[in-house]
């Protein structure tokens, strides 16, 4: 991993469109300015982690259905 | 052809059923091929790898419980599945149902776009604070026939 030190209100590039700017440093806070393209993604991990954690709970679910009704009926797909 | 599956065992899939998730869901990248089978209860599906049998999920319809629902999706992740009209996209949230019985959620954090005619999709990651990986269906379907239409 390149690590690199920066002061607030100093950049990084990441390729020729992507810029990170250190906004501001406050106690063990960060605020951290992202510019980039539409085309580029940006997410905090964590919402990355929360679907992942999901999905693997929901892949150990019960093969059992809750006897639920909502009242609807499944589209033809 | 005939695959393995987690709730029914060995049985027989049309062709037709099949659906292909290039980049796969978050965390079970490896799996690209499903195929979508009715579940035993109305209104579920199973998405339901054809590689590997205990690799399925449980589907539903988010906007039946939550009719409030919207999805603001990346133009680019609906051209990587050849979506340009809306029209043509299938909205689906995973459930999970946890086996010590408490109730069962749906993800409408990470909702699953289908194309409808070409039968390619992918997990959508939505920023909305309002879509959490955790909604209790049966409870929110209860706030929402409450709730004046």
């Amino acid at each position: 991993m390149l690590i690199l030190s920066r002061k607030v209100n100093e950049k990084i590039m990441i390729g020729d469109d992507v810029a990170i700017s250190i906004i501001e440093i406050r106690g063990d806070q960060v605020k951290i300015g992202v510019d980039a393209p539409r085309s580029v993604k940006v997410f905090r991990r964590e919402v990355f982690d929360a679907i992942m954690a999901e999905n693997k709970a929901a892949a150990e679910s019960a093969v059992t259905f809750p006897p639920v009704d909502l009242g609807a009926e499944r589209e033809k797909v | 052809m005939r695959i393995n599956t987690k709730p029914y065992g060995a049985i027989e899939v049309d062709e037709r059923q099949r659906i292909s998730f290039p980049h796969g869901l978050l965390g079970f990248e490896k799996f690209q091929d499903y195929v979508l089978l009715d579940a035993e209860r109305q209104p579920f599906y199973w998405l339901q790898s054809v590689e590997v049998e205990r690799v399925a999920f449980v589907l539903v319809n988010p906007f039946l419980f939550r009719p409030d629902y919207e999805l603001d999706i990346d133009d680019i992740d609906l051209a990587e599945i050849r979506i340009d009209d809306p029209e043509e996209a299938l909205i689906f949230s995973i459930v999970t149902i946890p086996a010590d019985g408490s109730p069962m959620t749906a993800n409408l954090q990470g909702p699953l776009v289908i194309n409808k005619e070409q039968r390619l999709a992918r997990q959508a990651v939505l920023t909305d604070p309002r879509w959490k990986t955790r909604h209790d269906i049966v409870a929110e379907l209860a706030s929402a026939k409450k709730a004046p239409c």
